[in-house]
C-alpha cells in the first residue's frame, strides 16, 4: 500500500478529488495547512506597517491506494492540480505498513 | 333665604374670578422665562443617543477589530467601563466643575464651582441656554448630552494603550484624568466665563476639549506606559477590519449627534454643521486613499475607514463655523497630513500609539482647530461677519490649541503616574503574551 500526499493550490481541491473519485479512490483526508516554497508570500500594509507574510496557504490531500493504483493517482493528481504557475504544489509517495478499519477490525487493502 | 343666596352667589362669583385670575399672572410670569421648544428638546435628546452610539458600540468595535484576536474584548470592555465611569463622575461633580456656578474670579477662567454638585437644583423645569436668546432646552437633556461629550473623550484616549494596560489602571487613569483635565478644558471652551470662550476661540462641536485633548493625552500616556512586546517587529495586524468598518460607520452616524447637536437646537446652523459632516468626511476618506496610491500602496479598507475619522475629526471645530466647500478641503488636508502622521511621523519617531489615537485625533484635532479660524472667513464661503479678520482669529485658535496641548500633557502625566502607583499600570508579560481577553477579564472573543 502506498500513502499519497499532495500539497495543492485550495482552489485545485475540487477538481483533484474528482479526478481520484473517477480513478475509484473512496476516500481522503484534506487538511488546511500553511508552508512555503519557491512561491512568495503577500505583504499586508496596515497604516504604512508592513507585515510580509511569507506562508502560503494550502490544501495537503492524503489517500492511501494499493500499490498498483498509486502511479494512476499520482499522475491524475499532478494533471488536475497543475495550474502551470509557481506553487501549484508537490506529491509525496510513503509506503504504509498497515491499514486497519476500526468498524470491523479488518486489516490490508480490504480496509481500504 | 334668597338675600344670603345671592351673597353666596356674589361671593362664589368673586372668587371664582379671583380663580381665574390667577392662571392669567403665571402666564406674565411665563414670558419673562423661557419655554423650551419641543422641537429643539426632541433634537437634542435624538442627539443625545447618537453620541452614546458612537461609544457604544460605535468605538468599541473601531478599536477592537483593530487589535488583535487575543484583546478584542479588553478593548471592548475598557470603553464600556470609562464610559459608564465617566457618566456617573459627570452627575456627581464633573458637570459643576465644568458648567456650574462661576468659581471665585482667579479660577473662573479654567473651572466652575461645586454649586451643582449631585445636580443639586436642577429639576425638570430648570432649563439651559443656547445660542439664541430667549431659546433654551431643559437642563436634564444639557446635562445629558454633555455628559455623552466626557464619555467618549476618555474613551478615545484608551485607542493609544490598549494590548498591555491592566483594567484597573484604566479606572483609576480615567477618573483622575477626567477630573484634572477634561471637566477644566470642557470649561475653558464651553461655559461663559472660560478662558477659551472669552478668548473667542472658535470650536463648534469640541475639536480642542475632545480630539485635541484625547489624542495628546492618548501620547503622552502610551509614551509612559512603554511599548507592546515585541513593537514593532512582530506583525499586529487587525484582527477584524470587518468589525473596524461597522465601528467607523456607527461613528460617523453618530457624530451628526455630535457636530449638528452642538447646535443645541434645531435650527440652521444644526444644518450647516449636518452638510458638513457629510463632505468634508467624504472628501477625507478619498483624500487618505489617494495618500495611499501617491505613497506607492494600494487603497486600502482600512485607510477608508483612518479618513473617514480624520474628516470628522477635523470638521468638528469647524462644524458650524465652515461653509460646505470650506469643510471639504479642511477634510482632505487634515485627511493627508494625518496619513503622514501615523505612516512616517510615527515610525520615525517610534512611539507606540497602538491605535493611532494621537496620529488622527490628536493631529487631525489641531488641524481643524486651526483651520476653522481659516474656514470661518465669509471670503471663503464661511458664517463670518463681513468684518472677520482670518489672522487675529488665528492667533486666538493657535493660543487655544498650545494651552489645550500643554494642560493635557501635564494633566495627563499626573493621571498615569497616580494610576501606575495604585494599581502598576501594566500586565505581566504572560498576560500580555496570553491576550488581555483572558488575563484579565477570564474570556476569549471567539470560541470558534
Amino acid at each position: 500500500m502506498k500513502l499519497v500526499m499532495a500539497i495543492i493550490k485550495p482552489f485545485k481541491l475540487d477538481e483533484v478529488r474528482e479526478a481520484l473519485s473517477s480513478l475509484g479512490i473512496a476516500g481522503m483526508t484534506v487538511s488546511e495547512v500553511k508552508g512555503f516554497g519557491r512561491q512568495k508570500g503577500q505583504t499586508e500594509i496596515y497604516r504604512g506597517a508592513e507585515y510580509s507574510t511569507n506562508m502560503v496557504p494550502k490544501i495537503k490531500i492524503e489517500v492511501v491506494c494499493d500499490d498498483d493504483l498509486a502511479p494512476r493517482v499520482v499522475e491524475a493528481t499532478q494533471s488536475a492540480a497543475n495550474s502551470g504557475a509557481i506553487g501549484d504544489g508537490k506529491i509525496f509517495v510513503l509506503d504504509v505498513g498497515q491499514a486497519v478499519r476500526i468498524r470491523t477490525g479488518e486489516t490490508g487493502e480490504t480496509a481500504l | 333665604m334668597s338675600f344670603s343666596k345671592k351673597l353666596c352667589g356674589m361671593a362664589g362669583a368673586a372668587a371664582l374670578s379671583l380663580f381665574t385670575a390667577l392662571p392669567a399672572w403665571a402666564q406674565d410670569a411665563a414670558a419673562a422665562a423661557p419655554v423650551p421648544n419641543k422641537g429643539d428638546t426632541a433634537w437634542m435628546m435624538v442627539s443625545t443617543i447618537l453620541v452614546l452610539a458612537m461609544i457604544l458600540p460605535g468605538l468599541a468595535l473601531f478599536y477592537g477589530g483593530l487589535v488583535r484576536t487575543k484583546n478584542m474584548l479588553s478593548v471592548m470592555t475598557q470603553i464600556g467601563a470609562v464610559a459608564c465611569l465617566a457618566m456617573l463622575v459627570w452627575v456627581t461633580y464633573g458637570y459643576s466643575l465644568a458648567f456650574g456656578p462661576d468659581a471665585s474670579e482667579g479660577l473662573k477662567p479654567f473651572v466652575a464651582s461645586l454649586g451643582k454638585m449631585f445636580l443639586a437644583g436642577i429639576t425638570p423645569d430648570s432649563t439651559a441656554a443656547t445660542f439664541t436668546d430667549g431659546v433654551v432646552i431643559p437642563e436634564y437633556v444639557f446635562v445629558s448630552f454633555q455628559m455623552t461629550f466626557a464619555a467618549i473623550t476618555v474613551a478615545l484616549v484608551l485607542g493609544s494603550v490598549v494590548e498591555r494596560i491592566k483594567f484597573s489602571a484604566v479606572m483609576i487613569f480615567a477618573l483622575v484624568w477626567l477630573t484634572i483635565v477634561y471637566f477644566p478644558i470642557a470649561h475653558m471652551v464651553w461655559a461663559a466665563g472660560g478662558l477659551f470662550f472669552e478668548m473667542g476661540a472658535l470650536d463648534f462641536a469640541g475639536g480642542t476639549v475632545v480630539h485635541i485633548n484625547a489624542g495628546v493625552s492618548a501620547l503622552v500616556a502610551c509614551i509612559i506606559l512603554g511599548k507592546r512586546m515585541g513593537f514593532p517587529k512582530e506583525p499586529m495586524a487587525p484582527h477584524s477590519l470587518t468589525l473596524t468598518a461597522v465601528g467607523t460607520g456607527l461613528l460617523w452616524v453618530g457624530w451628526f449627534g455630535f457636530n449638528a447637536g452642538s447646535a443645541l437646537e434645531a435650527n440652521g446652523s444644526a444644518a450647516l454643521a449636518m452638510i458638513n459632516t457629510f463632505v468634508a468626511t467624504a472628501s477625507a476618506a478619498l483624500a487618505w486613499m489617494v495618500a495611499e496610491r501617491v505613497a506607492g500602496h494600494k487603497a486600502s479598507a482600512l485607510g477608508f475607514c483612518s479618513g473617514v475619522i480624520a474628516g470628522l475629526v477635523a470638521v468638528t471645530p469647524a462644524a458650524g463655523n465652515s461653509g460646505p466647500f470650506g469643510a471639504i478641503v479642511l477634510g482632505a488636508v487634515a485627511s493627508v497630513i494625518c496619513f503622514f502622521a501615523v505612516t512616517v511621523l510615527k515610525p520615525k519617531l517610534g512611539y507606540d500609539d497602538s491605535l493611532d489615537a494621537f496620529g488622527i485625533h490628536g493631529i487631525g484635532g489641531m488641524i481643524g482647530a486651526i483651520g476653522t479660524g481659516i474656514v470661518y472667513s465669509p471670503s471663503l464661503g464661511g458664517p463670518g461677519g463681513a468684518d472677520y479678520a482670518i489672522g487675529s482669529q488665528l492667533v486666538t485658535q493657535i493660543l487655544a490649541t498650545v494651552t489645550t496641548i500643554v494642560w493635557a500633557s501635564i494633566g495627563t502625566t499626573i493621571a498615569i503616574f497616580i494610576a501606575k502607583a495604585v494599581t502598576g499600570l501594566r500586565v505581566s508579560p504572560e498576560v500580555e503574551q496570553e491576550g488581555l481577553d483572558l488575563g484579565e477579564h477570564g474570556e476569549r472573543a471567539y470560541n470558534y
